[in-house]
């Protein structure tokens, strides 16, 4: 039950990082593919009905976290805690920023509100990245689970790495996404911009799977270059799809090399929380597991649709001119 | 500042401020709703444009509650990790499934709402407001069982030195959430009320366009405000009679009754010092034997003081807190008992008294424009206006109130439930350094700041614009836009 709990909880990040991972992409490349105001509308409208259903994933992987592991959520949560108020913040800009930008119309207003866009988008993206990495390479947390010495504790090599990775990954995720989504100039851009910068982008991200997992980092590398190889024919969808398999086998292969702890502690591995020692009664479980298991469907089902019905292309010509 | 004291503030200032967002969000969004079935039953044109114009300011609303609720659930891990590991196993259920089952819900279909006007049947798209404002109540459900177990723990045994979940159906159907539920949902009400009312009003008076749409919307603000307030009372009543059982601390200290009575007086007003658990130097104008009836339905009977309930917690939940270097200066101290009297008893009072005014704000507004007659005063408008702010300052004061009167417990003891289940405040906080808690109270505060700033001039801009400025703009291929 435990370890179907860790899989679910798995399952809850990929799903996070998989859709909100475009969304970061199409904010953190805002000013690089959209060249005037019509076309950074143009990228902000192709995410705009769905990067609040989007972040829900985050929220639901957090209150999973607790439900199921009370000891890794307050472990992992409490010790990032600077990372973790900076990625708030980071939400918080960019959340208002998507629904406020379009309130005014004044250059000036726009502005502001792309630069929030941008910023939050990059520091969010970040932010997943270290806080994912650092569960997986561990805290100096001692026999309580509480953290040992420096606030900054969380940020060292291997978890910037991991927000590199994870910000990488976004930039080509979202470059793609808009490369399906839009049509005209702003399409072709984002298409050749995804191609461009994918060796660099997704270098992190390679290394910190050869970090963490070795030959393992391999299916990901396979499925990101099945995307670039699709990319490059000019098949977006299937780009994007393949995108999503790497995102996946990316989670598995962390999570794979996590269990059984769910935050390692790099003071004494006696001090490591596991996913038996972290998790809530069997009781607590089941009843989780239930609402999971009604739950999710039913969310795949009504998100699914809502992609469904924004399925059309856009294009500068569905931008009214006053905004 | 000890790290106590940090994360309380940071609490108490993240929560009343999720919390002006939340009761608009959440009456405004069933409101909305309910105008855009009104139009697509009727085909009447002044039922597109409230919904229109309300859904406008709706929406401005939304998004800060939305990513200030984020903060929420993130800071019971940060800033009390403690707290979250002695009750993870019963307070996270609920919380994960608000996010899985209501917020899902909301955050999607209101996506598909804002989007949706040219691209959905008119019908499938009145749905997708209906299943975002029903989510927003589900929301708030189950939050406030979570909240509600913290007040009155159910559905548990003590194992191993910590509460675990025997029944969530016990923890669902807590008679203190049965409780909380309508009385907060009517608060929720009533400040959506008050906003239609005080806005409606004003545009009478600046004889704007579209006179129907104001006319409809003070009307309905009225009377959905005067239920409101009708609800707020019965559930309050009942909330008041279960708290006397299950925190009878809070409600002495509601009162600031010091020495036990019966029947006891319900104090008005009072003058002098409240702080003083031996109600010294106190003048306080009071009817006699209402609280008795309050507490217990009944004249006579008798209502515990705070001098005798002291001795009482002490013998029950211990004299002195543990020795125990996390807790600070705390550590082997004498507990102190007495929530702080101020705040309980002048939050009590501002709370029903901020919530008759704004009930009957609504009423008077009502009958002033009746027949086609707006007043001519400047009077008029200002009142209007800034009775907005009463139902806000009623629910706050209610929260402050509630989550004040139950210190020094973040868990309070169920006095007929499990023994051994509560948890005291100073317990619960992460071992953090009080550095990390500053920094965040400073930039989330900052952040808030500004953020309010931005939301009123968001609002203000589009009361002023009235009817016209909310109506879509074209697109060059002459689909109209609905979008940002």
């Amino acid at each position: 039950m435990e370890t179907l709990w860790f899989c679910l909880i798995a399952l809850l990040w990929l799903g996070y990082l998989f859709l909100e991972g475009f969304d970061f992409g199409v904010g953190m490349l805002l000013p690089f593919l959209g060249r005037d105001n019509t076309e950074r509308r143009v990228m902000i409208n192709t995410i705009g009905p769905v990067w609040d259903g989007n972040e829900v994933w985050l929220l639901v992987a957090g209150g999973a976290t607790f439900a199921a592991f009370p000891g890794w959520y307050a472990a992992l949560f409490s010790a990032a805690y600077l990372p973790l108020t900076l990625f708030l913040v980071a939400l918080i800009g960019r959340g208002v920023a998507f629904e406020y930008r379009g309130k005014v119309d004044s250059e000036r207003w726009r502005k502001v509100w792309d630069a929030v866009i941008f910023v939050g988008s990059w520091v969010a993206a970040l932010g997943v990245g270290l806080i994912i990495a650092t569960t997986v390479t561990g805290l100096p947390i001692d026999a309580a689970g509480d953290r040992v010495g420096s606030p900054f504790a969380a940020i060292r090599l291997e978890t910037l790495l991991g927000a590199l990775a994870i910000a990488g990954y976004a930039l080509v995720h979202g470059a793609i996404f808009v490369a399906l989504k839009t049509e005209g100039e702003i399409r072709e851009r984002a298409r050749r911009t995804a191609l461009k910068i994918s060796p660099i982008a997704l270098l992190p991200l390679v290394a910190l799977l050869l970090h963490v997992a070795g030959v393992w980092a391999l299916p990901v590398l396979v499925f990101a270059g099945l995307a670039l190889w699709r990319l490059w024919v000019g098949r977006e969808g299937q780009a994007f799809a393949f995108m999503g398999l790497a995102v996946a086998a990316t989670v598995t292969v962390l999570f794979a090399s996590l269990y059984p702890n769910v935050l390692p502690s790099t003071l004494d591995p006696a001090y490591s929380l596991t996913v038996a020692g972290a998790a809530s009664s069997p009781y607590t479980l089941m009843v989780m597991t239930w609402v999971a298991a009604f739950g999710t469907p039913a969310v795949l089902i009504y998100q699914g649709w809502t992609y469904w019905v924004f399925r059309k292309r856009i294009g500068v010509q569905h931008i009214p001119a006053a905004h | 500042m000890e790290v106590l004291e940090l994360a309380r503030w940071q609490f108490g200032i993240t929560t009343v401020y999720h919390f002006l967002m939340v009761p608009l969000t959440i009456g405004l969004s069933l409101l909305v709703a309910g105008m855009q079935t009104a139009w697509v039953r009727t085909g009447n044109e002044r039922y597109y444009k409230m919904t229109k114009f309300w859904g406008k300011l709706l929406l401005i609303n939304f998004a800060m509650g939305v990513v200030t609720g984020i903060v929420q659930e993130f800071q019971f891990g940060m800033a009390w990790s403690a707290y979250s590991r002695f009750v993870g196993d019963v307070f996270g259920a609920p919380l994960a499934m608000e996010g899985l089952v209501a917020f899902f819900v909301e955050s999607t279909f209101l996506g598909l709402w804002i989007f949706g006007w040219d691209k959905l049947p008119r019908k499938v798209h009145l749905a997708c407001a209906w299943a975002f404002s029903l989510a927003t109540m589900a929301s708030a459900y189950f939050i406030l069982a979570a909240n509600s177990w913290m007040q009155h723990p159910v559905g548990i045994v003590m194992d191993e030195g910590r509460p675990r979940l025997t029944s969530i159906w016990a923890v669902l159907t807590n008679n203190t959430t049965l409780a909380a539920f309508p009385h907060t949902i009517a608060g929720a009400f009533a400040v959506a009320a008050t906003f239609l009312v005080g806005i409606g009003a004003w545009h009478l008076w600046k004889k704007s366009d579209e006179e129907g749409v104001w006319r409809s919307s003070l009307k309905l603000g009225t009377w959905v405000g005067v239920v409101a307030f009708g609800v707020l009372a019965i559930s309050g009543d009942i909330q008041g009679k279960l708290m006397f059982e299950q925190q009878p601390m809070k409600m002495a200290a509601a009162e600031a009754l010091c020495h036990t009575e019966e029947p006891a007086a319900f104090s008005v007003f009072a003058i002098g010092d409240v702080t003083r658990p031996d109600c010294e130097n106190v003048k306080s104008i009071t009817v006699p034997a209402l609280l008795s009836f309050l507490a217990h339905n009944d004249f006579s009977s008798e209502v515990k003081g705070i001098q005798d309930l002291v001795p009482m917690y002490q013998e029950k939940y211990g004299t002195n807190y543990p020795v125990d270097p996390r807790l600070g200066e705390l550590s082997g101290k004498p507990i102190d008992y007495v929530p702080a009297l101020p705040v309980t008893y002048w939050g009590f009072r501002l709370m029903i008294g901020f919530g008759a005014i704004s009930a009957g704000l609504g009423l008077l507004m009502l009958w002033l424009t009746r027949g086609g007659r707006v007043p001519r005063g400047r009077w008029f408008p200002v009142t209007a206006l800034a009775g907005i702010a009463t139902p806000f300052l009623a629910n706050s004061f209610g929260w402050i109130f509630t989550e004040m009167g139950r210190q020094p417990f973040v868990v309070v003891p169920n006095p007929s439930g499990v023994d051994g289940v509560w948890m005291f405040t100073a317990q619960a906080v992460s071992a953090s350094t009080p550095g990390e808690i500053l920094t965040s109270l400073i930039a989330l505060t900052t952040v808030y700041g500004l953020l309010a700033c931005v939301e009123v001039y968001l609002i203000r801009k589009y009361v002023r614009g009235g009817v016209a400025g909310v109506m879509p703009a074209k697109t060059d291929d002459g689909a109209l836009a609905f979008a940002y």
